[in-house]
């Protein structure tokens, strides 16, 4: 890894930890949202730089084109700009102790890190660019997707289908006559 | 292990921590439901993370297909936020027990 790559890299780190950060904190969910999406984009170039353009260009487009757009627009249609809130926590300490869940959890996945080795020296640099050959091209993953992964492939299709479905049906103004409500 | 595919998984542990803290201390429906995009952000790095240290498409092939995965769960889970905000005009998530409005 060369130092450009590496201040790539890192620049996408931090925009992506910002986004996430700031999704947490911020009071309106229009700028949650937008912080959302800023961690979308650095976790786009992320993938790029882990050899996978394809799943880079698919986050950009699924995530940030048609997930986000979709949250925007529920939150135009139904949060009132400088609507006050009543929420109040169902737990005393709420917060406190999801900090301290939130730390522990933290702790856990990289002990989880450490102990499966992944903090261990890098051994064979020199097959890394043999390797980003096959890992990088589209027509290796697309006939990946359409030969041994055929099954999985069908199955997200349907379950798009049904999802689909499940939603016009959810989101269908309820016909009402007489003051009674028919499904 | 290469230190790109180690500091994206010490960055996946992160972002799902992220997500996990904005569903347990923010109470807006939206928001929470955006900390769930957010972990699921995270296990998608953390596969492609492990394809690029394996040298395997297969961790690509998930993450594909986790992509398709978290646009159904969106588009169910708006459709759900919305019938609910149209039966109350402010949602609190705890406050909601009931499944007939």
């Amino acid at each position: 890894m060369n130092v450009i790559e590496l201040i790539v890299f890192f620049a996408a780190v931090a925009l992506a930890l910002v986004g996430a950060v700031g999704m947490v904190m911020s009071r309106n969910p229009v700028h949650s949202a937008l912080f959302l999406i800023a961690n979308f984009f650095a976790l786009a170039v992320i993938f790029l730089m882990l050899s996978a353009p394809v799943l880079a260009a698919l986050q950009i487009l699924v995530y940030a084109g048609a997930i986000m757009v979709l949250f925007l627009f529920v939150i135009f249609f139904f949060v009132q700009p400088g609507q006050k809130h009543a929420y109040v926590y169902s737990l005393p300490w709420q917060a406190f102790l999801s900090g301290i869940l939130v730390i522990v959890l933290v702790c856990v996945l990289v002990a989880g890190l450490y102990m499966g080795g992944v903090f261990a020296p890098e051994e064979h640099v020199q097959s890394m660019a043999v390797k980003a050959e096959e890992l990088t091209s589209p027509q290796a993953l697309g006939s990946a997707l359409f030969s041994r992964y055929l099954l999985p492939f069908e199955l997200t299709s349907l379950l798009l289908l049904a999802a689909m479905l499940g939603a016009v049906v959810l989101a269908r103004r309820e016909k009402r006559s007489n003051g009674e409500e028919e499904g | 292990m290469e230190s790109i595919v180690t500091y994206s998984l010490v960055l996946s542990a992160v972002l799902f921590t992220m997500g996990v803290l904005a569903v347990l201390v923010r109470r807006n429906p939206l928001i929470m439901f955006m900390g769930i995009e957010l972990m699921l952000n995270a296990a998608n790095l953390a596969f492609i993370a492990f394809a690029r240290h394996l040298d395997k498409l297969d961790g690509q092939v998930i993450a594909l297909i986790f992509m398709a995965v978290a646009a159904a769960e969106v588009a169910i889970g708006l459709a759900i936020i919305v019938s609910i905000y149209r039966f109350r005009r402010d949602v609190d998530v705890d406050a909601v027990n009931s499944l007939r409005g």
